[in-house]
């Protein structure tokens, strides 16, 4: 009898740790090759982890909830002579990943974060940590910095002093400079997993996109009395709406309009691309950050699919169990931040998209109408949209016919 | 009882605790250091040091005693003599020197010394006994230094005495012995070994593996064994010594057979282990999980990157952290630790720590081998360089005819040519360590290596040699 230890995948993507969601085996279950053993949450997705042999359990990991690094042991396996042992486990150990890493080995990832791997792979390469000189590493150790999200140019990725320079420059430092009062205490945190995906996500879309925002005034009266009626009529199997499946439907109708909104700008290659179908990514804000689910071909739904197809996302993202094809490929976003929406907000745009649509907060105004005044329910809908590629008077035109249809939600349902 | 304080309190005056000590105190903090004997620890005084003047002296006089190499070379001189106790008197003056010198660096340093025996009493006191178990201070501390260092391995069948000696007295013994039996094929039972055989004690070795050197890779030290054995020591591999009795060691041989060996001396070389008793550790809460190297199963302190142990304000450094127990490693997690108890931020993370076996030849490695690379799945280039291909090498053996052994030995990522590890065998090839480790701190590439101008005629060319070859660009060869 050997063991083989299976170690927590590369599932790509930068990705250093993963937290265990979920086991299907438990330590003296005997495990078929192939057979799931558990499901780890990256900052992404769920991701399933079978067995790349068949064995004995004899040591997990690590308890549900527990957050392992990759390379980390994942499951140890008894693989004897006599089971139905796969390739991998033979009692050559080429394949095995030694269960504690070398003396010296640090259980870092390098910086060089890998192009989108197919995954689940069974078992990695230890991965090298940074490559950096010890005066380098010394200076990054000094100011905070993990070398492992700092850029090298040298040969093999090595990150020089000027590599160093450039990542502070960037204000990325904890604290570099910061000066420390007496009895200050200063944390640090680190900036991982899906923080750190949102921090390269804003950060990308800050440094590249030359964001404008545009905000107007909607009066959604008639559309919450629409709402209400068809809530309170609604049938068993039908999801109770919000306001956003109105939204989506509004924006959908109005990107007939304004294909060039529904389109993403490829910066680097110098080319939009414009999209027939309307994928709406929708900001959901989670326990770990801000996802963005995709709603797939939103204007091949009804008002009450896109309710339900809205629910199915949102509570995927905040499980975490969620499809790493649910988390890309948008064409444009709407975020909310329901009750807490404000009066105005300057959305971020979702890079490469070209334009965000924010919804802010309904309240009940005193309007005047001709010459009296009621009360009106009115929301704001606060709108960034790139510059490069949309000029402010397409965007208000395009802001304007969203609000004509919000205004007046049965338009929403006569073909133009 | 009489008290003293102090910000930083080093137990133990080894490369570690001295180093530790020296570092602290040039930080301007007020540093007190307890040791009983003088600093400078196992390696200055019991290991290291002495046995390479012991190593270097045996050499010597077997060079010039007509048994090595010199014939060859034309020089036909008599036949040399040695009178040991002066050979002793010269290796204790090269130690006395080196011992002053630390004293000088404490003192310039400002460190404050207490010979004693330090009993820790809890996280911030400790008490200082004299050698006679007297109470002499309480100590206290706002920050504590482990740096007790290691003890060798005592196995219970063969206690110390006066012809079972340990490595600590087989390097003062006042008499050479006829015949010797070393238990314990290590570096240092080897190094140790081989000296007094070429000093011409008839010496056998004893090791329960089924090799010598059994912590390296069988490709890297068959030269190593072919010189010893030619150098006239006897070895019995898969062999368990029982007992000693009437100047002789009865083994176990791997069939079960019984032996004995002639020994009028039984040096025991077993290994070493942290030292983990007589210094209060019971009065503290410290976390003994530490085992660097997979498969030890010695208990050693453990420590975060800074050298802080689980107990807050209390670090430890060097062998008491476990392997690999070297003194390089001790004074480098020692000057960590005086730095961040000094509040900068610091941390140990070497990419590598260099190994080195002085037998004759040498053996050095640093980082990955060919085999720790395939275990680790890593996909590598290794690529081997002999000595006998470098001029030098040529020059510096007295041997006729193609006599050079050993090799430089690189592992490189086969993708990116990031250099992994290198080991060498040969003779002076210890002095080339540093080459090989620093272009690994560098993070060199082969090219790097490669690109690197090496002086000729040296044995370092042999690196870039090894370089040029593994990107399949061989010059001299």
């Amino acid at each position: 009898m050997s063991e083989h230890t299976i170690t927590m995948p590369d599932v790509g993507e930068g990705i250093t740790e993963a937290e265990v969601v979920e086991w299907h085996v438990a330590v003296g279950d005997t495990v078929a090759e192939d057979e799931l053993l558990g499901a780890v949450m990256t900052d992404k997705a769920a991701v399933d982890i079978p067995s790349p042999v068949a064995g004995i359990v004899v040591a997990l990991g690590g308890d549900v909830g527990d957050v392992l690094a990759v390379g980390a042991e994942y499951v140890r396996l008894s693989v004897g002579a006599a089971s139905d042992v796969g390739s991998n486990a033979k009692t050559g150990s080429a394949s095995e990943v030694p269960s504690a890493p070398p003396a010296i080995a640090q259980p870092a990832s390098p910086a060089e974060s890998k192009p989108e791997t197919a995954l689940p792979l069974p078992v990695t390469l230890p991965r090298r940590r940074a490559l950096a000189s010890p005066a380098v590493r010394r200076r990054a150790h000094e100011h905070g910095v993990s070398l492992n999200y700092v850029r090298g140019t040298g040969p093999a990725g090595r990150i020089s002093h000027a590599d160093l320079d450039t990542f502070l420059a960037g204000g990325q430092g904890a604290g570099a400079a910061a000066p420390e009062l007496p009895g200050d205490r200063v944390e640090e945190i680190k900036v991982v997993g899906m923080r750190r995906q949102i921090a390269e996500k804003m950060q990308l879309a800050k440094q590249r996109i030359p964001h404008f925002s545009y905000v107007e005034e909607t009066d959604v009266t008639t559309l919450e009395d629409l709402r209400a009626q068809l809530n309170s009529t609604r049938k068993e199997d039908q999801p109770k709406l919000t306001l956003l499946p109105f939204m989506v439907m509004a924006l959908v109708r109005a990107l007939e309009e304004f294909p060039q909104m529904n389109a993403r700008y490829d910066d680097d290659a110098g080319v939009i691309r414009r999209h027939s179908g309307v994928h709406l990514g929708i900001a959901v804000q989670t326990d770990r950050g801000l996802m963005v689910p995709v709603l797939r071909n939103a204007q091949r739904l009804d008002v009450w699919g896109i309710a339900r197809k809205i629910s199915e996302l949102a509570g995927g993202s905040r499980s975490g169990r969620i499809r790493r094809d649910d988390l890309t490929g948008a064409t444009i976003t709407l975020t909310s931040l329901g009750a807490l929406g404000g009066i105005v907000t300057t959305p971020v745009i979702n890079y490469p998209e070209v334009a965000i649509v924010g919804i802010n907060r309904i309240v009940t105004r005193p309007v005047f109408v001709e010459e009296r005044v009621v009360p009106r329910k009115l929301m704001n809908l606060s709108s960034s949209f790139d510059h490069r590629v949309v000029d402010g008077f397409e965007a208000a035109e395009f802001v304007q016919r969203i609000r004509s249809y919000i205004e007046f939600p049965s338009t929403i349902f006569i073909p133009s | 009882m009489k008290q003293l304080s102090a910000q930083v309190l080093i137990l133990g005056g080894g490369p570690g605790g001295y180093s530790c000590a020296i570092r602290a105190g040039q930080l301007g903090l007020d540093v007190l250091l307890v040791e009983p004997a003088r600093a400078g620890g196992t390696c200055l005084h019991a290991g290291c040091i002495p046995s390479k003047a012991f190593i270097h002296a045996a050499e010597t006089f077997r060079d010039s005693s007509g048994a090595g190499d010199l014939a060859a070379m034309g020089i036909l001189n008599a036949r040399a003599e040695l009178d040991w106790p002066t050979t002793l008197g010269w290796k204790d003056s090269v130690v006395d020197q080196l011992a002053a010198g630390v004293d000088a660096l404490l003192a310039k340093a400002g460190v404050n010394r207490l010979a004693g025996f330090g009993v820790m009493q809890d996280g911030k006191r400790c008490h200082v006994f004299s050698s006679e178990a007297e109470l002499l201070v309480e100590v206290q501390a706002d920050f504590v230094v482990l740096a007790m260092g290691a003890t060798e391995v005592e196995l219970p069948s063969l206690p110390a005495g006066s012809s079972v000696l340990y490595a600590r007295q087989a390097l003062s013994l006042a008499e050479l012995p006829v015949t010797m039996a070393v238990v314990g094929g290590g570096y240092i039972g080897l190094e140790l070994g081989q000296a007094f055989a070429r000093l011409g004690v008839q010496v056998t070795v004893v090791e329960a593996q089924d090799r010598l050197l059994p912590a390296y890779p069988a490709t890297l030290t068959s030269s190593i064994v072919k010189s010893i054995l030619a150098d006239g020591v006897v070895a019995h591999t898969s062999a368990r010594a029982t007992h000693w009795q009437d100047d002789a060691l009865h083994i176990t041989l791997a069939n079960g057979e019984l032996h004995s060996v002639a020994a009028e001396k039984v040096l025991v070389a077993v290994g070493r282990c942290p030292n983990l008793q007589g210094w209060g550790r019971d009065n503290l809460a410290l976390d003994l999980s530490a085992a660097e190297h997979p498969g030890s199963a010695l208990a050693a302190i453990a420590v975060n990157t800074r050298g802080e142990t689980s107990m807050s304000g209390v670090y430890a450094i060097g062998d008491l952290t476990g392997e690999p127990m070297l003194a390089h490693r001790a004074m480098a997690q020692g000057q960590v630790a005086a730095e961040c108890i000094a509040g900068r931020r610091r941390e140990f993370s070497p990419v590598a720590i260099p190994a080195v076996c002085f037998t004759t030849p040498e053996l050095v490695s640093v980082g990955e081998t060919a085999g720790s690379a395939k275990a680790a799945g890593l996909s590598v280039i290794v690529q081997r360089y002999p000595l006998a291909a470098n001029a030098r090498a040529l020059t510096l053996s007295g041997r006729a005819e193609g006599g050079v052994s050993g090799f430089v030995e690189v592992v490189a990522d086969a993708d990116d040519h990031v250099l992994l590890g290198v080991q060498a065998v040969g003779e002076h090839v210890a002095e080339l360590v540093h080459s090989f480790t620093l272009a690994l701190e560098m993070g060199a590439r082969l090219e790097d290596v490669a690109d690197t101008i090496h002086a000729h005629p040296t044995l370092g060319e042999t690196f870039a040699e090894a370089s040029l070859a593994a990107l399949g660009l061989p010059l001299h060869s």
